[in-house]
C-alpha cells in the first residue's frame, strides 16, 4: 500500500491553474523524483502535501486513509517532513536546540537537555548523519545545516521525507553524501521525494521519476528506461540542446591581465592569494572550484567593488586595480552577479529601469542631468526583443519576471554595452534547462564577438561546456591551469579539493567533509 | 513584447489602485472618529460638517487651511524623500528649525535690499541650513553605519535648543517675550491679500507656491534624473546598487542633505511666511506631522500635495468644529492617528503578505 497518495489535485492561482489533476504516489523504502522547470508547479503540489496551501480539490491519502492537512504541524503529526531549499534554523542556537524546538523534551517545565541531546545522538547514529550536536549552526557548512533539517524531520517523526531542490547550495561532494544519506533513510523503510530540476540527479538517485510540465504530470519513468535528453525533452516539451555547440576559440590580445592579486575577505583575512592570469579576447577562461575557496573576492577586486591588497588588475593594458565599480563599468568591465536578486537586480524597479543601471548617468540615457525617457524606452524595447525577455511590459517590475527572464535582463544589460571583458558569476544559477541553453549561447556569442569572458561556477558541466581554459582555485590560489579540451570533472573535482600533483596541498578554507 | 508606455486608462487604474488605501484610511478614520462623538453625546454629523465649514466654509477658512498645510508639504517632501532612498529622516524637527533660524538671522542682516535678492536668498539660506543638518547624520550613517533614525533625532534636539537659547539670548530682541526683531517687508513671503489687494483677507501667504514648486521639483527630481534614480536605487537594493557603479555612501549622504534642505525651507518659509520672526514655539510638530504627510501620501511628492492638504485642513477646520458642535479640538488628533494607523496597517498587511508569497516561491 502506498504511504502517500495524491488523486486529482488541482489548485488554481489567480490567472494561472498551477497544480493540474495531480496524481502521485509514494510507496515505502521508494525514492521518487519530482522533476520540473521553474513554475512547474513542484512546489505548490509539496506545499499542499504539507499543509501550507489548501488544494482546490483533489484527494490526499495516507496509509491508504483519506485526510485533509491543514497546516504543517498536521503535516508532521502524519508524519510528513519537509526540508526547504532555505533552511528554518537559528542560526545561534546548537544542533541540539534546533533539532528540538518546538518539541522539547521537558521534565517539570524545564527543557531535559540531556535527553534531547542524547536522542539527537541516536538518530545521528542511525541513519550515519554524522554532526556535532552541540556546534552552533551559523558554524557549520551548508550541507552540514542540511544534515541537521533532516535530522530535526527525523526528530519530529517523519516518515514521508519531503527535499526541496535538497542539491542546490551543495558542493558536488556534499551532493554524493547527501544520497548516500538518503539511500541510508529509505532502507529504514522510509520514503523519499525530492524535488528538482536537475536531470542528472534524478538519474542517479531516483528509484522513480515523476516530470511535470505546467501544472500537470506529463510523464512517469525509471532511470533506466531513459537518460537526460528524453528527460529534458519531457521536462521542456521540446527538443533541448544540452551542451552547446562550440567552435574553437580565436583568442587574440590580452584583455584582462590579473598579477600576483592578493584580496582579503569581510573578516579582513586572506581569501585570494598571489594569484595571476590571463584572459585574452575571444575566450572564456573558466574557474573551478569549491564554493568560498575566494572566487568571490577574486570576482569583487577584478569588478572593482573590493580593493585588492597587493597585486595588479589591468584591463587591454590600462591599470584598473584601484578603480570603483563605476570606472570599471566605464573602462569596460562587465559583471553578471553570482545571486540576481541581491546584485543583479532591483527588483521593484521596472525592466527599462534595470536595462539601464550602471549606465543610467551616460549618454544616450541621461544628458545635462536629465534621464531621457525615450532612449530609456527604446533601449528596453530593443533589449527585449534581442533577447527574448518575457515581460507583459518595459514597464513591469523585474520582480515579477521568472528566474529564466530576470537573468535575460542581466545578461541583455552587461553585454548590451558591449564590454571589453564579461565577469560571469553562476550566470545559471536557479535556471532551468531552457534559460540555461539560452544564457550559454548568449555568452559563447560574446566570446566570438571578441569579448574576454571570465567564467566562475560551481556546476563543473558549466565550466566544461564553455570553457576555453579552466583555472582551479583552492585555499585562495590557482592550483592548476588545464585547457578544456583535457579536463575531466573527475578531474577537476580531484584538484578542486586540494588532491592531484602540484601546488595546493596545503590546507585551506575550502576544505570539505 | 512593447516597451511602448501604457495608456492613460492604465495610469489612470494604477492611481486609482495606490490611492485605494489612503483615501479608505481617511473614510475610516471619520467613521470611527464620529463613533467617538456620538459616545460622547455630541453629533458626528455637525461636528464634521463644522470641521468642514472651519476649512473651506469661505475665503478665509480656506486661506487659514493653505496657510496650515504650507509647512506640512514641505516637510513631508522631505520625509518622503528619505523614505525613497530608504532613509528615515525623523528628525525634520530640527532641521526645520535650523531653516527658521537661518531665514531670520539672515532677513535681519539684510535688511534694506530689495526684495527680489531677500526672498530668494533666505529661502536658499533656510535650505541650506537644513541641508547641513542633516548632513552630519547622512555622513556619520554613510562612514560608520550609525543610524539614522538615531542621530537626525539627536540633531533634532540640539537644534531646538539652540533656537530655544539663541531667542532668549543673543539673538532676543528687547521686550519681555523671548523672540527675535520682526523681520523687515522686504524679508518676508507676503499674504496673497497683500499683494493681490481684490482678494478677502486671509492668513495664506505666498510660501504656498514655493511649498507647491517644492513638490514638483521633487517629484522631478526623483523620477527625471540620474540622481533621483539613484536614490531610489539605493532605497530599494543597496548591493545591486552598489554593484552597478553607485555609491552608496555618496547617496545616502546626498538624499538625507536634499531631505535636510526641503525640511529648513519648511522653517523658513514659516518664519517669511505666517510669523516674521522667530521663536521658541514658531513650529507645532510640523517635522513629525509630515511622516504622517508622507506615510499618507506613500512618499509621492505630488500626493503630498493632498496629504499636506487634509492635515492642514482639520487643523484649521477645529476651532470651529468645538466652537459649533462641542466637540474637542482634540478629536482632530484621534482623526490623525486612525489615519495613520490604518496606512500603517495596510503596510504590515502587504508585508505579512509578500513574506507568505515569498515561502510559496522559495519552495520553488
Amino acid at each position: 500500500m502506498p504511504i502517500l497518495e495524491l488523486q486529482d489535485i488541482s489548485k488554481a492561482f489567480p490567472g494561472v491553474l498551477a497544480n493540474d489533476r495531480i496524481g502521485l504516489t509514494l510507496d515505502p523504502g521508494e525514492i521518487v523524483g519530482l522533476l520540473g522547470e521553474n513554475g512547474a508547479g513542484k512546489s505548490t503540489l509539496m506545499n499542499i502535501v504539507y499543509g501550507l496551501l489548501a488544494p482546490d480539490s483533489g484527494r490526499i491519502r495516507v496509509d491508504g486513509r483519506p485526510v485533509r492537512i491543514r497546516s504543517p504541524r498536521q503535516a508532521i503529526g502524519l508524519g510528513i517532513g519537509m526540508v526547504h531549499q532555505h533552511f528554518m534554523l537559528v542560526e545561534p542556537l546548537t544542533v541540539t536546540e534546533n533539532i528540538v524546538l518546538g518539541r522539547e523534551p521537558s521534565r517539570a517545565g524545564v527543557i531535559d537537555f540531556r535527553a534531547a541531546r542524547s536522542r539527537v545522538a541516536d538518530l545521528s547514529r542511525r541513519y550515519g548523519l554524522k554532526v556535532d550536536p552541540d556546534a552552533r549552526i551559523r558554524d557549520l557548512s551548508v550541507g552540514m545545516q542540511q544534515r541537521v533539517e533532516i535530522l530535526k524531520a527525523l526528530y519530529q517523526g517523519a516518515r514521508i521525507l519531503i527535499l526541496d531542490e535538497p542539491t542546490a547550495v551543495l558542493t558536488p561532494q556534499e551532493v554524493v553524501e547527501l544520497f548516500r544519506v538518503i539511500r541510508s533513510l529509505v532502507a529504514e523503510g522510509l520514503a523519499v521525494l525530492f524535488i528538482t530540476h536537475k536531470l542528472e540527479e534524478v538519474l542517479s538517485a531516483a528509484d522513480r521519476i515523476v516530470v511535470m510540465r505546467d501544472g500537470r504530470v506529463v510523464g512517469e519513468t525509471r532511470p533506466q528506461e531513459t537518460d537526460e535528453v528524453g528527460l529534458a525533452r519531457m521536462m521542456v516539451g521540446r527538443e533541448v540542446v544540452l551542451r552547446v555547440e562550440k567552435a574553437p576559440a580565436h583568442p587574440a590580445g590580452p584583455v584582462l591581465e590579473v598579477r600576483g592579486l592578493g584580496v582579503a575577505d569581510d573578516r579582513g583575512l586572506p581569501a585570494v592569494r598571489d594569484v595571476s592570469f590571463t584572459v585574452r579576447g575571444g575566450e572564456v577562461v573558466g574557474v573551478a572550484g569549491v564554493d568560498g575557496n575566494g572566487q568571490r573576492e577574486l570576482i569583487e577586486a577584478v569588478v572593482g567593488l573590493r580593493r585588492p591588497r597587493e597585486g595588479t588588475i589591468a584591463l587591454s593594458g590600462r591599470d584598473i586595480t584601484r578603480m570603483g565599480a563605476r570606472e570599471a563599468i566605464a573602462a569596460g568591465v562587465s559583471h553578471v552577479p553570482e545571486d540576481r536578486h541581491r546584485r543583479g537586480l532591483v527588483l521593484e524597479f521596472d525592466v527599462a529601469g534595470n536595462l539601464i543601471l550602471g549606465d543610467h548617468r551616460r549618454p544616450p540615457f541621461a544628458r545635462r542631468g536629465v534621464l531621457q525617457a525615450a532612449a530609456i524606452a527604446d533601449n528596453a524595447r530593443r533589449r527585449i526583443e534581442e533577447y527574448d525577455v518575457r515581460t507583459p511590459s518595459a514597464r513591469t517590475p523585474a520582480g515579477n519576471l521568472s528566474g529564466g527572464n530576470q537573468q535575460k535582463v542581466v545578461l541583455a544589460r552587461e553585454l548590451g554595452r558591449k564590454p571589453k571583458l564579461l565577469v560571469a558569476a553562476q550566470p545559471t544559477r536557479g535556471l532551468d534547462v531552457g534559460a540555461i541553453e539560452f544564457v550559454h549561447r548568449r555568452i559563447l556569442a560574446a566570446r566570438d564577438a571578441g569579448t574576454a569572458v571570465l567564467l566562475v561556477s560551481l556546476e563543473l558541466e558549466e565550466i566544461l561546456a564553455l570553457a576555453d581554459r579552466i583555472l582551479v582555485l583552492f585555499g585562495g590560489r590557482v592550483v592548476s591551469e588545464v585547457p578544456a579540451a583535457e579536463a575531466t570533472a573527475e578531474g577537476l573535482g580531484l584538484l578542486m579539493t586540494g588532491g592531484g600533483a602540484g601546488r595546493g596541498r596545503e590546507s585551506g578554507p575550502g576544505g570539505t567533509a | 513584447m512593447s516597451a511602448t508606455a501604457r495608456p492613460g486608462t492604465g495610469r489612470l487604474a494604477a492611481l486609482l489602485r495606490d490611492a485605494a488605501v489612503p483615501v479608505a484610511s481617511v473614510v475610516l478614520a471619520v467613521l470611527i472618529g464620529s463613533a467617538f462623538i456620538l459616545a460622547s453625546g455630541r453629533d458626528p454629523v455637525l461636528a464634521f460638517s463644522a470641521l468642514f465649514q472651519g476649512a473651506f466654509g469661505g475665503p478665509r477658512q480656506i486661506g487659514e487651511t493653505l496657510m496650515r498645510s504650507t509647512p506640512l508639504i514641505l516637510t513631508g517632501l522631505a520625509v518622503a524623500y528619505g523614505f525613497r532612498a530608504g532613509l528615515f529622516n525623523i528628525g525634520a524637527e530640527g532641521q526645520l528649525f535650523l531653516g527658521g533660524l537661518a531665514a531670520a538671522w539672515l532677513g535681519i542682516v539684510m535688511a534694506g535690499l530689495p526684495w527680489w535678492i531677500n526672498v530668494p536668498a533666505l529661502l536658499l539660506a533656510a535650505a541650506v541650513a537644513g541641508a547641513a543638518w542633516a548632513y552630519v547624520p547622512g555622513l556619520l550613517k554613510a562612514r560608520v553605519g550609525a543610524h539614522e533614525v538615531i542621530t537626525t533625532m539627536m540633531f533634532s534636539y540640539i537644534g531646538r535648543y539652540l533656537v530655544s537659547w539663541l531667542v532668549t539670548g543673543p539673538l532676543k530682541a528687547p521686550g519681555q517675550i523671548p523672540q527675535t526683531a520682526a523681520l523687515p517687508p522686504e524679508s518676508t513671503l507676503p499674504r496673497f491679500s497683500d499683494v493681490f489687494a481684490f482678494l478677502p483677507a486671509s492668513r495664506a501667504h505666498l510660501g504656498i507656491l514655493v511649498a507647491v514648486a517644492a513638490a514638483v521639483a521633487t517629484w522631478w527630481l526623483l523620477e527625471r534624473t540620474p540622481l533621483g534614480f539613484e536614490a531610489r536605487a539605493v532605497g530599494f537594493n543597496p548591493l545591486a546598487s552598489e554593484t552597478s557603479g553607485v555609491s552608496v555612501e555618496r547617496t545616502t549622504v546626498s538624499a538625507l542633505c536634499i531631505s535636510g534642505a526641503l525640511a529648513g525651507l519648511a522653517g523658513g518659509v514659516e518664519v517669511m511666511g505666517v510669523y516674521g520672526r522667530l521663536f521658541d514655539q514658531f513650529s507645532s510638530g510640523f517635522g513629525f506631522t509630515g511622516i504622517a504627510v508622507a506615510l499618507l501620501a506613500k512618499n509621492n511628492p505630488l500626493a503630498v500635495l493632498v496629504a499636506a492638504l487634509l492635515f492642514g485642513a482639520l487643523s484649521a477646520g477645529a476651532g470651529t468644529m468645538q466652537l459649533e458642535a462641542d466637540v474637542p479640538q482634540k478629536l482632530v488628533l484621534i482623526v490623525q492617528a486612525l489615519v495613520i494607523f490604518f496606512v500603517a496597517a495596510e503596510w504590515i498587511v502587504r508585508w505579512a503578505i509578500r513574506r507568505r508569497r515569498k515561502a510559496e516561491v522559495s519552495g520553488a
